[in-house]
Order: structure tokens, then sequence, then C-alpha cells
């Protein structure tokens, strides 16, 4: 669950288990003054109502003048924001940075369980000098994943969200502070295993990919069209085991182009490296 | 899910709004919400309850605008309603990646005093 069910009060997103500082995340608290005064008094009358409000009027006093000590009625303020604005801004300022790096950036997105971690071990081993990855790894709890990529010699910096079930830009371009990009042509993103909520976060990446894997059913697309209708790249993953599972492999391919019809697929084992070769040669081309 | 995040982030824009308009209060938030918005509207209303409290839009009522997905289809030159979320044509059942509408999710207005 997130910090979404209510309970959590922002400060429990870690890197590499260092707490990320209270001024650095949200203010999302906002405690404003509480004034206890309700609309007993005086209304001023001089003014033109475009909107409903729930007060009755049911005095029969009549001001034909503005008193300064009024209290003024309600007045609609025109706003027009994106909810997201904030994401929206930063996640630019990555990108920006991570052009001047010349750095390419996948968003790498799928449920808990889909192979993000497999999928990206795979790719950095596979290529090696020819690639060279940094990898930030998004997960509630634990630096697991984290811990098991530098295993494999890929630097890897955890974020660990607490109780948010989302990635957001700021977090990445903390994480970002702590990585040496200098030596790297691409920087993968594990986000948090998760199919909803970080659909609407933009991080400032080149690229969107979307893991699904044969276990998780052909009509996965069709049941996250917000996810995968964002994804450059789906990865249909896991197909060592498509015949044991009895994966539908044309239903799966047709539902991803119905939500998705302009990502490209990939069909893969991270396990056994089949299909592997053209998600590289999209890699390098998209590096170059 | 991750809707109190959003909540969060629409209360401090209605506070910022609000107080730079020498506002005390905020007695309505309207915002609008696109079908592929990835938000829900019924959880946003329960989030906002509670991300509400202690500011200036605590019992503020929130009025959500729901927007239907709208696609465009090129080869039929016409904007379609999809009846779900895929984008198929309504008129020659192809495709479309063309969005019109439906990935609102804004703040549009505050009624304050």
């Amino acid at each position: 669950m997130c910090k979404d069910c209510g309970c959590g009060l922002p400060g429990d997103v870690a890197i590499d288990g260092v707490p990320m500082s209270a001024s650095q995340q949200s203010d999302s608290h906002d405690h404003s003054h509480d004034h206890g005064h309700p609309h007993d008094h005086d209304h001023q009358h001089s003014h033109d109502h475009t909107h409903e409000h729930g007060h009755p009027h049911d005095h029969d006093h009549i001001h034909d003048h503005a008193h300064p000590d009024a209290h003024p009625a309600h007045r609609t303020l025109s706003v027009e924001q994106g909810v997201l604005e904030k994401n929206d801004r930063l996640a630019e300022r990555n990108r920006g940075y991570f052009l001047a790096k010349n750095l390419f950036v996948l968003n790498i997105l799928a449920s808990p369980g889909a192979g993000k971690t497999a999928f990206i071990e795979r790719t950095a081993a596979d290529l090696g000098a020819r690639v060279r990855l940094s990898v930030i790894v998004g997960d509630l709890a634990t630096e697991n994943d984290a811990v098991r990529l530098r295993g494999h010699g890929i630097p890897a910096i955890q974020i660990t969200t607490g109780s948010v079930c989302h990635l957001d830009a700021e977090m990445v371009s903390r994480a970002v502070e702590r990585l040496d990009l200098n030596a790297v042509q691409a920087l993968v993103i594990e986000n948090v295993g998760n199919l909803v909520c970080p659909a609407v976060y933009d991080l400032g990446e080149n690229a969107r990919v979307v893991l699904l894997s044969v276990t998780e059913g052909e009509d996965k697309p069709l049941k996250y069209p917000v996810m995968f209708r964002s994804a450059q790249v789906v990865v249909i993953n896991k197909m060592d085991l498509a015949g044991v599972v009895g994966f539908d492999r044309e239903t799966a391919l047709r539902n991803v182009r119905r939500v998705a019809p302009r990502a490209t697929i990939f069909e893969v084992s991270a396990k056994t490296g089949q299909g592997m070769d053209a998600w590289y040669q999209y890699l390098h081309d998209a590096i170059r | 899910m991750h809707e109190v995040s959003l909540m969060q982030d629409t209360v401090i824009i209605a506070t910022k709004q609000a107080r730079d308009a020498g506002a005390q209060r905020i007695h309505r938030i309207m915002m609008r919400v696109g079908a592929l918005s990835g938000a829900v509207p019924e959880t946003l209303e329960f989030a906002f309850d509670i991300v509400a409290k202690g500011t200036m839009a605590e019992g503020a009522t929130l009025e959500i605008e729901r927007v239907p997905l709208r696609c465009y289809c090129p080869a039929c030159a016409q904007e379609f309603e999809p009846a779900d979320f895929v984008c198929e044509c309504t008129h020659c059942g192809r495709p479309s990646a063309d969005i019109r509408r439906g990935r609102e999710l804004q703040v549009t207005s505050l009624e304050v005093s």
C-alpha cells in the first residue's frame, strides 16, 4: 500500500538507506490557521454572485453600502492548473540533465514478480562493456534488488519508498546525485512493482518499458490500459514458460496492440536469453 | 492508491492560490478528471477528506467533472468516444493512438472567502 492509505506523512523515503530529508520531499501538509468564525455576521450585498453557495439569505435587512469590516463573501478563483505540474516540471529538469549527460534513460514498469530485476540483470550482463548501465531501483522496502544488481558489478542505487506506491521525479533526481553517470550510456530506473500508480508519474525518461510475464494472463493490457498505453516498449517476459502455462501468444499480442498501437513489442525470456537480442538491437539503436 | 499523493498536491495548489488571492478559507474545489488520467474520482474524494484536515480547505466540497475518453480516427477524420479504454474507431474499427480528451487531471477553480 502507499502513504496513500492516509497513514503516511512524508519522511520515509530513503536512498540507499539515507532518508530524504523532510525539506527535500513535497511539503504536503499545510497546516494553515484555524479560524472559528462562522458566517453569522452581516453580508455585504454589493457584489455579484456568479456561483451557488449554501448559506441561506434569510435576513431581511438591506445593506446599500459596503462596510470595511464585513466578511467578504464567497468568490470564485479560476485556477486551471495540472495536479501533476510540479512532478512534470521536475521530470523535464531530469530530462534536460540526462540529455546533457548524453544518457538514454529507461523507466521499467511491471507488476511485482514480472521479472524486472532479472530482465535488467540479463541486459547488463549480456551488453557488458558495449553499453554500460547504471540502475536506480525502487521498492517499498529492502535493498535486496540493489544488492542483487551490484553482485553482478552493476552500479545500483536503491530508493526505498517506505509506503509510497510509485517513484516520482524528485526521488529520481535525488538518487541520480549519488550515481557517477559519466562512465555510463544508459540509466535504467526500475520502478516500484505496480501497474497503476507509477503510470502517471513522468520521471524524465526517454522510454517507458512495460513488462508483462506470460504467467499473468493475456488480458493484462486490457486490465491496466493507462499503464500499457503509456509504454513505448512492451516486453513479454518468461516466454520459456509459455507452453507450461498455456500462454495464448496471439491473444496477448493483439491485446497489447489494441491498447498500445505504437509500442514496440519484444518477446523474451530473461532467464534463458531467448529473444533478448532484438531488445539489445533496439537499445543499441536508441543509444546511438 | 496514489490518489492521496494527488490530493496532497491538489490541496497545496489550492491553498497557495487562495492565499495569493487574500482568501482565508476554501469552500469548494473544482477539478477535472479524465477517464484515462489514472485517478479514480471516488478515491480522490475519499483521499481529500483525509488530506484537507488542518488546512484552509478543511470541510470544503470537492466537485469533480469527469471527462470521458475521446480519440480521433485519421481514416474517418472524426473524433469518437470508445465504450472502454481501447481507442478503436466506433465507425471503422481501426485502432487509434490519437487521444484528444480524457487525460485531464486539473484543479479548475476554487470558491473561497
